[in-house]
């Protein structure tokens, strides 16, 4: 268990360097790592305000997807729960957009990554009381189509109406979610809440190991099911809505990440916490490195490389699970 | 009776042009010993395409235009928004356009192809003008627009006085310093674009050309910081917010602009080859002058 934490540990910073050394620019590694420290010249400024601001999101916004999805998944006790599939990150990338759009965002930065956590709260609310306690699948995904279709209509709604003719163009970027061009004062509207959702999420792990046993096992055991719930629902609004105002709805990574790291650590929820934040940061830092590699001239978007891997992924579980939906 | 007559006599000219497959320059030529021979230069012309707006109320009589498109009465997107703004205006749609009697209507090859193409069904005149790409087109498109409306006397003045104009603005001297034209989504115009003319023109040297770009492309906001611009020229802000546009505000755009000359945002003078590109010229050299570059 410590053990593959420590691997993944390793394995998230070695992609960070990655995501620091790969860029259009094709700098030498030791020059843009010493610009880094020093931040001098052109080198200085691209690494420090181009590269880093773009890392550190990267593996911020995956450790928070992952651990979200992981959270999730306890929780509803059903693999299939994740912010982006069920509706959580399209809430959100409609709240992002409704404060972009109406001006707030510019009146008052912080009402960005606000409307945006508003929004993923309100998602994940809907889904997990129209879900149920218990989590049905089937209940769950249709909650999840629900409200996934109704937010992407909206946001694709609210872009149209836009008078910028740029803005119906960024309706996949709302969908798919890029980091590209991101700057520090992103790093500083999201971070804050990022960290906020993760801590708030890694205190639920002693709940969902106690809700594997069941309900009233758990309440036996001391855990009050309202707060459990009401950690869950917040933990995800903060990650995912601060993600999301930020680097747009990317689906798929709560997904993959407790479901390959499950066997590793024992199928203990709480343990599942930590390994899939450090799995979901690699995730979105390979990803991203990957749309830098494989079609530099364009931007191509992170959503599509993760759908690429998840949805695989989604069509096994269901196959696996196709009895009990049935 | 006399409102079927425009009707009837553009259907001879749609003709042409449908075996002329649209070519500009063929119609014109056409027209140009028609249009003498009838003596009936087009009396109700409308215009559905920005560029084309602007070039035909240069050279246009008084009253000949009917509409122009809503675009060219936009002070953001237009230079002639004032003329425009007496003018009807259109959104490119075939009915809206098929109700207002044009005997000719002049588009852009990408404005709405399938209104052009419906309107020609129904028997209206449709010239097709190529946008501009290079400064010394713009007399020649005057030309073909002056011919259509039995201007072509008023178009050779104005593509004179343009030449002229031209003639004393550009600016070949040895000193080029280098800028960048940096817009939404990190796109750069190219040598071979009419941007890159205008910016050629005031006397500098091409950051997206010299990133083997001439035709303009994606430039990495990575490269930007790297080719360390004298100027940067950034496209100019268009209503409401945009993810897009944020790029204009990145702090390495802000970086780069410290020590360089005051950039430009490009206006209503860049966005169509129309003699008001001179006045972005000159915008441009008065920047460099106040710089002392």
């Amino acid at each position: 268990m410590s053990r593959a934490l420590a691997l993944l540990g390793l394995l998230v910073a070695g992609l960070f360097a990655a995501s620091l050394l790969v860029g259009p620019a094709g700098l030498p590694p030791g020059a843009s790592l010493r610009a880094l420290v020093s931040g001098e010249g052109a080198t200085g400024l691209v690494m420090r305000e181009i590269r880093l601001p773009r890392a550190i999101l990267g593996a911020a916004i995956g450790a928070g997807l992952g651990m979200a999805g992981a959270a999730m998944q306890g929780y509803l006790r059903n693999p299939l729960a994740e912010p982006g599939l069920i509706g959580v990150s399209g809430s959100a990338a409609l709240g992002a957009v409704l404060a972009l759009h109406t001006g707030l965002a510019a009146a008052f930065a912080l009402a960005l990554p606000l409307m945006a956590l508003a929004g993923a709260g309100l998602g994940v609310g809907l889904v997990m009381a129209l879900a149920g306690p218990r989590g049905g699948s089937l209940t769950l995904i249709l909650a999840g189509i629900a409200i996934s279709a109704l937010a992407g209509a909206l946001t694709s709604l609210v872009l149209n109406l836009s008078p910028n003719p740029w803005a119906a163009g960024e309706i996949v970027f709302w969908m798919m979610g890029s980091l590209a061009d991101r700057s520090m004062s992103h790093v500083a509207l999201a971070l804050p809440f990022l960290l906020a959702g993760i801590a708030l999420l890694a205190t639920l792990g002693r709940g969902l190991d106690a809700l594997t046993l069941g309900e009233d096992a758990a309440a036996s055991l001391g855990i009050r099911m309202a707060r459990l719930r009401l950690g869950v629902v917040i933990g995800t609004a903060l990650v995912v809505g601060a993600g999301t105002a930020v680097a747009g709805a990317i689906g798929f990574v709560g997904l993959v990440v407790p479901h390959v790291l499950r066997p590793l650590v024992g199928a203990a929820p709480g343990r599942l916490l930590w390994a899939s934040a450090l799995g979901g940061a690699a995730m979105l830092l390979a990803a991203d490195i990957a749309v830098r590699v494989v079609l530099p001239e364009q931007d191509l978007k992170l959503g599509v490389l993760t759908a690429l891997v998840g949805a695989p992924v989604f069509l096994h579980l269901i196959y696996r699970m196709r009895r009990a939906l049935a | 009776m006399s409102g079927a007559m425009p009707g009837r006599a553009a259907r001879p000219l749609s003709g042409s042009m449908s075996r002329s497959e649209g070519i500009a320059l063929a119609v014109a030529a056409w027209l140009a010993i028609a249009a003498p021979l009838a003596a009936e230069a087009p009396q109700r012309v409308v215009s559905m395409n920005l560029c084309t707006d602007q070039l035909a109320m240069l050279v246009a009589a008084e009253g000949q235009i009917v509409s122009v498109s809503y675009l060219a009465q936009d002070p953001g997107a237009s230079a002639m928004a004032a003329q425009a703004a007496g003018l009807l205006p259109n959104r490119g749609r075939a009915e809206e356009i098929f109700l207002m009697r044009p005997d000719l209507v002049i588009t852009g090859p990408y404005s709405n192809p399938t209104a052009a193409d419906m309107l020609r069904r129904l028997g209206v005149a449709v010239l097709v003008v190529d946008p501009v790409s290079r400064l010394d087109e713009i007399p020649d498109r005057l030309a073909v627009i002056g011919a259509a409306l039995g201007q072509a006397d008023r178009a050779a003045k104005v593509a004179a006085d343009f030449e002229a104009g031209l003639g004393a603005l550009v600016d070949t001297g040895p000193e080029r310093p280098r800028a960048a034209l940096y817009g939404a989504n990190g796109y750069s115009a190219g040598d071979r674009t009419l941007a890159g003319q205008i910016l050629w023109a005031a006397g500098f040297d091409n950051i997206a050309t010299e990133q083997g770009m001439p035709d303009g492309g994606i430039l990495p906001l990575e490269l930007l910081a790297l080719s360390q611009p004298d100027m940067i020229v950034t496209s100019r802000a268009e209503p409401g917010a945009s993810r897009s546009e944020e790029i204009l505000d990145h702090p390495v755009v802000a970086a780069l602009r410290d020590g360089a000359i005051p950039g430009r945002m490009r206006d209503s003078d860049w966005v169509c080859g129309t003699p008001h590109v001179l006045g972005a010229i000159a915008d441009l050299r008065g920047a460099r002058e106040e710089a002392g570059r």
